[in-house]
Formats: C-alpha cells, sequence, structure tokens
C-alpha cells in the first residue's frame, strides 16, 4: 500500500475512492494521511468517515459529492467544520445528487464529456453548483439536465478478491465502483485476497473490474473496516456510532488519527491496535454456483 | 391489555406510514423509519411488495434491521444486487418506483424538503447532508410520502433551500417543469396527516391522530394550515402492528425509542 500510494497518489490530485457503504476502502484514504497528501480533491458520493477523517488531516482542497452524514449515527463534523467556517481549513464544495454523481462517472466511464438526465427541474441545485447544466434533446426537443463527466486521476477500490493481474471480483452491493474504475486515468485495487488466474476464470461474470485498466493490486485484509466486505466481514455499526462523538471534538479527533493512522505503520498494525477484528468475521452463506460449460 | 393506549410516536408514524403501502407495489426504500414500515407492511397487508434500496438491493428480505443503506443483510437473499448506475437509471428514471419516502429538516407548505443547509448556501448555518437520493426520488417516483415530526422549525412556510421539489418548486408546478411524478401526496407526521391540495398543491390537514386536537398541529406548522372539509381519525396501531414492531423488527428500539 505504501508503494502504491507513493507511486499513483500525488499531491493536487483528483482522488475517488468510492463504495457505497460496502467495501470503503479506509486502509488506502489512512496510507495516504500517513504521505501527508496536500491539495486533493476527494469525489464520493457518500464522503463518509473516511473522507472526514482525510479532511481533518488537511489532505483535501475540495470536495465533490451527493450526501455528507454518517449514516444513522450523526454528522461528518471535520466536513462540517469546514463548511460552517468553525474550525479546520476551507473547503471548497461542488455539490451534487447521487444520481448526479452516478451520471458523472458513467460519462467519465465512457470518455463523453457530460451525461444527460431527466432531473433537477424545481431544486435549487443548479444554483448551487453551475455545473449541473441543462441541453435541449436535438429528438425530442425536452430540455435535459447534465453534468460533467468526472475523469479522476486516481480510483483506488476495494474488493473481495482479484488476482495478480488485477482481476477483480466483487460480490454483494456494487456501487459505482465500475464505473469510477474506468473513469479513472490510475486504478489501485485492494483486495482482502489475492487468488489464482483460475479462480477468476472459473467465475468471469463476478469480475466487475478488468486487469487490463488497473495499475496496482494491494493485499490488505480488513482493508475497509470499519466498512465491511460481503462475506468476509460486517460492518462495524458501533465505531461509526462512537465516530459521532470524536469527529465533533477536534481535539478527539487528532488523538484518534495520532492513535490509529499515524501511530501505525500500516495495516496490520491497525487491526492489531483495534484489539483484532475477527468478532466481525461473516457467517457462511454460500451460493451454489452456476456451470458455464456449453 | 393497555397495550393499544401505550404506544409513541415513532410507533404510530411507523404505522401509518406502512398503511400507505399497497400489496405488490415497489418501494423505494430510505432508512430509519421509512424501513420499518416497508417490513411492517411487508409483515402484514403487503406480503409481496417489492422493496428496492437505492444500494443496489432489489427484492430486498433484511432478517435484521439494517442501520445503514448498504447494510449486508440487504444483499442476502435478495432477488437482484445491480450497480447504483441502474438504481437511478433504469429503475428510478425508467419509472419503476411506485412510492419513494422522505424525511429532511425542513418541509415547507408546497412540499418542497430542505436536507442542504439551513441558512445560505455558501456560509451555511447549520450544513445538513445534502440530496443524497431524494432529489431525483421527489422528481420520478410515481408519490411519495414524506415522514417528519411536527415543529415550526421543521415545517417554515418556505425552505432555505430545495433539495426535493414539492409541487410548486423553483419556477413553477410540476407539470409546468416536467416531472414525472405525483410528487409528495402525503407528510405523515407525529400528530396527524397532511395531504396535498389537488387544485394547489398546498399541504392542508387530512386526519388526525387518537386524542390530538387541530390547534396541536396548527402550532407546528409555520404557516396557516387550511383544514380539510369532513377531518378523518386515523386509528392507532393494533396490537399485532404493535407486537411485530417490538418484538420482531427494532427490537432494540433502535428507531422506535421516541
Amino acid at each position: 500500500m505504501r508503494e502504491a500510494v507513493a507511486t499513483l497518489v500525488g499531491d493536487g490530485d483528483t482522488v475517488v475512492i468510492e463504495g457505497f457503504t460496502h467495501l470503503i476502502c479506509f486502509a488506502a484514504g489512512h496510507e495516504i494521511i500517513r504521505q501527508r497528501r496536500r491539495d486533493l480533491t476527494l469525489c464520493r458520493l457518500t464522503p463518509d468517515l473516511i473522507y472526514d477523517q482525510m479532511i481533518a488531516a488537511g489532505c483535501a482542497r475540495k470536495l465533490v459529492f451527493s450526501w455528507a452524514g454518517n449514516p444513522g449515527a450523526g454528522s461528518l463534523h471535520a466536513f462540517r467544520r469546514a463548511v460552517e467556517g468553525t474550525g479546520g481549513a476551507a473547503l471548497e464544495l461542488e455539490e451534487y445528487s447521487h444520481f448526479g454523481m452516478v451520471g458523472r462517472l458513467c460519462a467519465g466511464a465512457a470518455r463523453l464529456p457530460f451525461w444527460p438526465m431527466r432531473n433537477y427541474m424545481g431544486t435549487d441545485l443548479p444554483a448551487a453548483n453551475p455545473r449541473i447544466a441543462t441541453i435541449e434533446c436535438p429528438y425530442t426537443g425536452e430540455r435535459l439536465a447534465t453534468v460533467p463527466a468526472l475523469n479522476p486521476d486516481v480510483t483506488i477500490v476495494h474488493a473481495q478478491r482479484a488476482d495478480a493481474q488485477g482481476n477483480t471480483q466483487i460480490w454483494g452491493l456494487l456501487g459505482v465502483q465500475k464505473e469510477a474504475a474506468f473513469a479513472a486515468r490510475r486504478v489501485i485495487v485492494v483486495v482482502e485476497e489475492l487468488v489464482d488466474e483460475r479462480v477468476i476464470r472459473a467465475d468471469p461474470n463476478r469480475t466487475l473490474i478488468p486487469g487490463l485498466i488497473v495499475d496496482a493490486v494491494v493485499v490488505e485484509p480488513w482493508g475497509a473496516h470499519p466498512s465491511y466486505a460481503q462475506g468476509y466481514y460486517d460492518r462495524d455499526n458501533p465505531f461509526y456510532v462512537d465516530w459521532e462523538p470524536i469527529s465533533r471534538d477536534e481535539a478527539a479527533l487528532a488523538a484518534y488519527l495520532n492513535e490509529y493512522v499515524y501511530g501505525v505503520a500500516d495495516r496490520a498494525e491497525y487491526v492489531a491496535r483495534c484489539g483484532g477484528l475477527e468478532r466481525l468475521g461473516a457467517d457462511a452463506r454460500v451460493c451454489a454456483g452456476v456451470n458455464y460449460g456449453y | 391489555m393497555g397495550i393499544e393506549a401505550a404506544y409513541s410516536p415513532a410507533e404510530m408514524m411507523t404505522a401509518v406510514a406502512a398503511r400507505e403501502l399497497r400489496d405488490g407495489e415497489v418501494v423505494f426504500v430510505g432508512i430509519g423509519l421509512p424501513n420499518l414500515a416497508c417490513n411492517l407492511a411487508r409483515a402484514t397487508h403487503a406480503p409481496n411488495l417489492v422493496l428496492i434500496y437505492e444500494s443496489g438491493a432489489v427484492g430486498a428480505v433484511p432478517e435484521r434491521l439494517p442501520v445503514s443503506i448498504g447494510d449486508p443483510s440487504l444483499v442476502t437473499g435478495s432477488l437482484m444486487v445491480c450497480g447504483m448506475a441502474d438504481v437511478f437509471q433504469s429503475f428510478l428514471q425508467n419509472g419503476r418506483m411506485e412510492v419513494g419516502f422522505l424525511g429532511g429538516a425542513q418541509i415547507d407548505r408546497f412540499g418542497n424538503i430542505n436536507t442542504t443547509v439551513v441558512g445560505e448556501y455558501g456560509r451555511p448555518a447549520v450544513r445538513l447532508p445534502g440530496s443524497g437520493g431524494a432529489a431525483e426520488i421527489a422528481i420520478h417516483a410515481k408519490r411519495t410520502v414524506v415522514i417528519s415530526r411536527l415543529s415550526r422549525r421543521a415545517f417554515p412556510e418556505r425552505v432555505d433551500f430545495i433539495t426535493s421539489p414539492g409541487h410548486v418548486a423553483r419556477g413553477g408546478t410540476r407539470r409546468q417543469l416536467g416531472m414525472p411524478g405525483a410528487g409528495p401526496v402525503k407528510v405523515v407526521t407525529d400528530k396527524a396527516i397532511l395531504e396535498a391540495d389537488d387544485a394547489t398543491g398546498e399541504l392542508v390537514l387530512a386526519a388526525l391522530y387518537p386524542g390530538v386536537e387541530a390547534g396541536e398541529v396548527c402550532a407546528g406548522i409555520g404557516w396557516t394550515l387550511r383544514c380539510r372539509p369532513g377531518l378523518k381519525q386515523v386509528d392507532p396501531p393494533s396490537t399485532a402492528e404493535l407486537a411485530l414492531l417490538r418484538e420482531v423488527l427494532d427490537p432494540h428500539r433502535l428507531y422506535l425509542k421516541g
């Protein structure tokens, strides 16, 4: 991970670490914080705790997003302090809805300049974000909303497994990882498990990201904690609840970063500092598989 | 007995929201009370309800109470798991979502919802999470049901920011602006049900919960609330609904505490 971030994530980059609740790569976020990257444009539908931590650590110049909260538990307070002007460095915002962010990545993946959608009429979102525009459909004359393509310098995706070439298989919630990877100039895949190419070839429909667009494969068990990896470990819901008072207090947040990010060399040390995470291990609900014969 | 008399506002709101759903409908489910309401409906009068979560789980049958919209229990046993591009384009924009649930910090006279900022956008007094999928759900779902507790702060005459458009939004009516869905047809509160007036799109008082006077409802609304002629009375949660909510759906009272 150290090498992947050192070589593929630079100061000033536009960075996407995707994963909708599922497979959020905290391990990569922590490494970016440890390497003290600066002036990043951080993009995610749901910034979640990982971007709250990266904002608090001073990595971000700008946030591009559609829902900035701590799901079911409260707020992202480092984000709020920056936006409400009550602490931390200033943070530029570029705000969409989920559909808008999805459309931006679809356009990016297709290498189109924009994506059309029937959306935003009657809302104040286009006034808040002038990059949300409209276009007249050349076929029907209908006025449609458009969002600009998002082509990140680097996309980081966490996954259950990949082979050494980066052929990456994901199951459970898929979010926008496929689009985010195809939209990016560089792709880092972080996996729970490295598998032989034969495992990938045995079930090709499960491959979401092909190795031919992947620049680095990092093996990092528990790398999504406190997010989760279906079939490997559950979401650490109490962690999200406990984040609320930590995030609310700048000193407590700094102490957290010192202990769990700056204070550990890598993910293995993080897992040890958490006292191990085996309590979150997944139950077995294995599917039967299909016949690929012909 | 006594169980009928003793129920919380959250239990009442959940039961009322569940009754808004018809068997076989396709519902875009939000987390919290909407999720409870959908699963209560599925366990009672609407066993064939199809639950779709914005995280991509279609036909989800969660065995535990999902605490987030992306809980792994939404995946296990579902009919389909798709990416979010499919959720918003092939389901929502396609017109497949029959009911959507919405909530928000502010709801105004015409059902516009604010989940973005309190105060000025550029320098907010309170920064809220933002749209998520709410803007497009409000635009596309065939109808939406809003769930919110009454207070003058939550129901101002005009919202500070329109995140999710109601019946008369920025620039005109839904029809003038070309929105496919019917918008917020009902607002389920902790004291009463508000409905959109067909002619004007304004939210009006339609039904009262047991023991509530119209004046109490008006006290929690920031505009002069008009009443439908012949106000209806809403039935309290049944013994069966309460037992399901307390013993099966939310035994740890994660969402039903208040």
